[in-house]
């Protein structure tokens, strides 16, 4: 038996909207799709729905007291808040480069920073 | 006091301030760039999200990814900065001849130049230009405050968050607060079309619940000492209540996310003339304001939703003025003015000459499908299957095409 | 009495404060001004009209003590505004009317201003008002000229009184809040608070719109209930126009001056008030509302030209005027209990007659409790404002950085105020005994965050320097009564460990 799920695209800012026609859990036909990636992406989300992370992680002796942070691909959109939670207990030591490796595998990504933080100059006295 | 001469000074150090330096430099002018914030950077620095670079670095960046590549170009090609230094005051005294007064804690300078770049960015419109009535509780916060709260200096605004517009910045600290736990209960929106992105509403709103109320306001916050609850009303046609159906939403937060303003108080203390649709300066094709050799470029020129469009106005306006310092004294060319036609919000540049291509930056008022963008006085036109007031339309118009207008103004209007 | 007379003055809004600065002349007097507030001013004196009235609208037959400390206290705090730096511009006013009939009502005013000693006072016409303001709308037909009032910053009236006063020896206790007033044997001995017992000789009450609550603790006037009267005002932006040069408004109601139209002394235009009558519960309700929005700006185009458009406001709240039975202001010391005294129900105009009442009340403890004041020798009169970026010439700029590099970095763009003057906000904020620093104490202080962008480019870099000058965390600062944030960004992960089910 053959289903219709739609979705809106979020690969770019056009935001197609599509048409995902399936049988039984296979995909067998995309409409709607302004380019291949739309496509890819209808499929993705049918099958296993992904999404990047991106959030800030605490940073002790930093400048600033959070370093931003992502994944480097998407994960299965039903881990994100398993990763929300690991990267809720973590606490870095300043200085934090851009593209530090902040966990090595996060369901198959890395979870590196986006920003610099450097150290914070000891208080004087 | 700190006296010194460039060629040029710009103001601001965000992504149009960073690219119009960088750019002015390789151009050879004695550059200056100040910027008012303890760092460079602007507000992506503050924006944990990617979106940023999709044009200028062909990769998909989170916003302080982004900006660091700014600032180390900008500093690779020699850019000198001064950091925590506020414009107080322009003098033009000719149109070779400016002074800009600025306090800084290095001292308060008196710097003299040439040409001004002006990219001081925009700012957030607040509870009160919005109309927000009721009580005055804390717990209001604008979008980009709620943000720099969370995402650079590490304090969670609130546990229950109500979010006023859906414009972007919204759905994106929508998205945020969620991600951190905290309970979004609803995004309201006074027009009847969200203003962001739809891959915003899904990604930001539909991952997580959240509802999104469209031709809805918040009549009335309530609170004594702390935001405790909001009451949204249902507004008409009219945007203004209809009475038809209200409740209360229980809440210790308020985000404000009801879009930015270009930020230009300094340049109409010097007479720059403003155009009401932008909210930004009237400019030539050059990014000249009606005062010589005064560029702007960035938010606030436009409200842009593209960080990369920044970046292209402000190495756009650095080429600019190398080319108008260099034959300033040639004869000044007759400007032709570009007309908001049907369907047309804002558009920039507002004055053409015909001599040279342009790339124009549109909005729409209100969301189309199926249309076309017209030149009314060319015949020009460009098939688009969907417009919306959310996506900024840029478009290359060649000079041929901007040329065949020739009684002296330029109407673009978008048509069925 | 004999010795030392100790004095706790319930209230530190503008007429607490100025008691305060009265008694602080004296050698044996050892006051203590109290407030349940985190900061000085924080009830009716912040919100309010501005205006320091001439006394020409007070009726003198039934209001005769309202008339006199009106007129007094306008001419008082010519005084008190130079001695202490308090923003003031003395701009007169006029009172507006659209129709020839109204001529014979302005003429009351006339008369009581002969009555009441204000001088000056005489009707225009036309013509003649047009050239003295240009802003005044054409149908104008004429108006009661009184060129004696003035504007000022009624929040910085109280800060620099306090200062002053605590200068001068006087004790601030704030987030001190009344439980009872304490008597033996018909004496007052002691306040009992929140913070503990205070003991003293005599007890002032200036509690605003709780005095009638205060009154009762002591057990007097159990009658006496106030009101609160809701007055909106909006604030546009400083380059909105027009920009009145004397204080414009519409002729006065029974229950109102009218609705004012002034540019105020930072240079914004302001209109307001309303006026709506609250259920006698409803003391902290200072909502805004969308109608009274609309009912200001039609009222205020009675009087204006042209009223800018709604992008151009920057602010609108509302203030609560503690309004007695009668219009009639409650001051009485009293000899049962024996150090009681009732400063209670002064509504307008209080502001403009605060320095002539704490006078007042001076008297009033000297006559009935026999005090016999001593003058302090090394009482100082003068405060000093804080000094603003935004108001100094250039060379003088520059030798303030050079001295002090803060004077150099700007933290409210609106405004131009910088660090300096944040940090010497704070200074003085716990010199004067605040113990809870608030972002709106500063900005209070130094108008920033009060600028066209409402503080949403400042507020976090002002929190942060009150996060550093007092080691509060900074999601722990408050801004007016509530906290900037609720913990660290992670704080709903890490506080809740029960397990999160999966999207």
């Amino acid at each position: 038996m053959s289903r219709i799920v739609e979705y809106t695209c979020i690969i770019c800012p056009s935001g197609c909207l599509l048409r995902v026609e399936a049988e039984e859990n296979r995909v067998v036909k995309v409409e709607g799709a302004g380019c291949p990636r739309g496509v890819e992406y209808a499929k993705q989300e049918f099958s296993d729905p992904m999404r990047i992370v991106f959030t800030v992680v605490r940073v002790r002796n930093g400048e600033l007291p959070t370093v931003s942070v992502k994944t480097t691909r998407p994960i299965p959109k039903n881990k994100v808040f398993n990763l929300m939670k690991m990267l809720a207990s973590i606490e870095l030591e300043a200085p934090v480069e851009i593209g530090e490796i902040i966990v090595g595998d996060a369901y198959g990504a890395e979870v590196v920073a986006t920003r610099r933080v450097g150290r914070r100059e000891p208080v004087a006295g | 006091m700190i006296e010194q001469k460039y060629d040029v000074i710009i103001i601001g150090g965000g992504p149009a301030g960073l690219s119009a330096a960088a750019k002015a430099v390789e151009n050879g002018l004695k550059t200056l760039l100040l910027e008012n914030r303890e760092m460079l950077g602007g507000i992506p620095f503050q924006c944990v999200h990617t979106g940023f670079g999709i044009h200028c670095f062909k990769e998909d960046l989170t916003g302080g990814e982004f900006i660091a590549r700014l600032i180390d170009r900008a500093v690779e090609k020699g850019v000198e900065t001064m950091v925590k230094t506020h414009v107080l005051k322009i003098q033009v005294y000719s149109a070779l001849e400016k002074t800009v007064y600025a306090a800084s804690p290095k001292g308060f300078l008196k710097i003299q130049a040439k040409a001004i770049i002006y990219a001081a960015g925009a700012r957030e419109r607040h509870q009160y230009e919005i109309g927000l009535a009721g009580d005055r509780p804390d717990g209001v916060y604008t979008a980009g405050e709620a943000q720099a709260l969370m995402d650079v200096y590490g304090v969670l605004p609130g546990k229950k968050i109500v979010i006023i517009g859906s414009g972007d910045v919204g759905l994106i600290m929508a998205r945020r607060l969620a991600m951190e736990r905290a309970e979004v209960k609803a995004v309201i929106e006074v027009l009847p079309y969200p203003g962001g992105l739809t891959r915003n509403i899904v990604q930001c709103l539909n991952d997580f619940n959240i509802p999104l109320y469209l031709s809805h306001m918040v009549r009335e916050v309530k609170g004594s000492e702390r935001v405790e609850k909001v009451i949204v009303t249902r507004v008409g046609e009219d945007m203004k209540p209809d009475g038809s159906f209200e409740f209360e939403l229980e809440c210790d937060t308020v985000i404000v996310s009801a879009g930015l303003k270009p930020d230009v108080d300094i340049l109409e203390k010097i007479g720059v003339e403003t155009d009401p649709a932008t909210g930004g300066p009237v400019v030539n094709e050059f990014y000249e304001t009606s005062v010589p050799l005064v560029f702007t470029a960035g938010n606030a020129l436009v409200v842009n939703d593209l960080v990369d469009y920044d970046v292209e106005q402000g190495e756009a306006a650095a080429t600019h003025a190398l080319k108008l310092l260099g034959d300033y004294l040639s004869p000044r060319l007759e400007w032709r003015r570009v007309e908001r036609g049907r369907n047309i919000r804002l558009i920039v540049p507002q004055l053409v000459s015909g001599s040279k291509d342009v790339v124009f930056y549109s909005r729409v008022q209100y969301p189309e499908d199926n249309v076309r963008l017209t030149i009314r006085e060319t015949g020009f036109e460009k098939r688009f299957f969907k417009v919306k007031p959310a996506e900024m339309i840029r478009i290359m118009i060649p000079a041929e095409e901007l040329a065949k207008a020739r009684r002296g103004k330029i109407t673009f209007e978008v048509v069925r | 009495m004999v010795g030392e007379t100790r004095v706790a003055i319930i209230g530190a809004g503008v007429i607490g404060a100025s008691i305060a600065r009265v008694l602080s002349r004296f050698e044996n007097l050892q006051v203590y001004v109290l407030d349940e507030n985190y900061d000085v001013g924080g009830e009716a004196s912040r919100a309010n009209s501005s205006v320091i009235h001439p006394g020409h609208e007070e009726d003198p037959d039934n209001q005769p003590l309202r008339a006199k400390l009106c007129t007094e206290g306008n001419a008082l705090w010519r005084r008190w505004c130079m001695e202490l730096e308090i923003p003031v511009k003395w701009v007169g006013e006029l009172m507006l009317f659209e129709r020839n009939e109204d001529e014979k009502e302005a003429e009351k005013y006339v008369e009581w201003a002969h009555k009441n000693n204000v001088a000056g006072v005489r009707i225009l016409r036309e013509e003649e008002l047009f050239e003295m303001d240009s802003s005044i709308n054409r149908n104008v037909k004429g108006g009661v000229y009184a060129p004696t009032a003035g504007l000022i910053s009624p929040f910085e009236a109280v800060v620099a009184l306090v200062e002053n006063a605590v200068d001068n020896g006087v004790r601030l206790l704030t987030e001190t809040r009344v439980k009872r007033i304490v008597v033996r044997n018909n004496v007052v001995v002691g306040v009992e608070t929140s913070k503990g017992l205070i003991e003293t000789d005599i007890v002032i009450n200036a509690a605003g719109l709780n005095a009638d609550e205060v009154s009762r603790l002591a057990g007097v006037e159990p009658w006496f209930r106030i009101k609160p009267r809701k007055g909106e005002y909006i604030i546009f932006d400083k380059e909105a126009e027009p920009k009145p040069s004397l204080v414009l408004h519409t002729m006065p109601t029974p229950i109102t001056k009218g609705v004012y139209a002034s540019t105020t002394v930072h240079g914004n235009l302001m209109i307001g008030p309303t006026a709506e009558d609250l259920p006698y519960e409803k003391k902290k309700d200072t909502s805004t509302s969308l109608e009274g929005l609309e009912h200001l700006v039609k009222e205020a185009g009675r009087i204006l030209c042209k009223v800018p458009p709604r992008s151009r406001i920057i602010k609108f709240f509302a203030g609560l005027r503690p309004e007695p039975p009668d219009g009639k202001w409650l001051i009485k010391a009293y000899s049962q209990p024996y150090g009681f005294i009732n400063v209670a129900g002064i509504r307008s105009p209080g502001l403009t007659a605060a320095p002539a009442i704490a006078n007042h009340v001076l008297s009033l403890i000297t006559e009935t409790y026999g005090l016999r004041l001593v003058e302090k020798k090394g009482w100082r009169p003068f405060r000093r404002q804080i000094a603003c970026v935004s108001e100094m010439d250039y060379d003088i700029l520059e030798k303030h950085i050079s001295e002090n590099p803060d004077y150099g970095e700007i933290i409210c763009f609106c405004n131009n105020v910088s660090r300096a003057e944040v940090s010497e906000a704070i200074e003085r904020m716990r010199r004067i005994g605040v113990k809870t620093i608030t972002f709106d104490g500063v900005k209070l202080r130094t108008t920033a965050g009060f600028g066209k962008c409402q503080a949403s480019r400042c507020k976090i870099r002002m929190a942060l320097l009150i996060s550093e000058a007092t080691g509060t965390p900074l999601c722990n600062i408050i801004m007016k009564k509530s906290s900037i944030g609720v913990g660290g960004v992670k704080t709903l992960w890490t506080q809740n460990k029960e397990s999160m089910k999966n999207d």
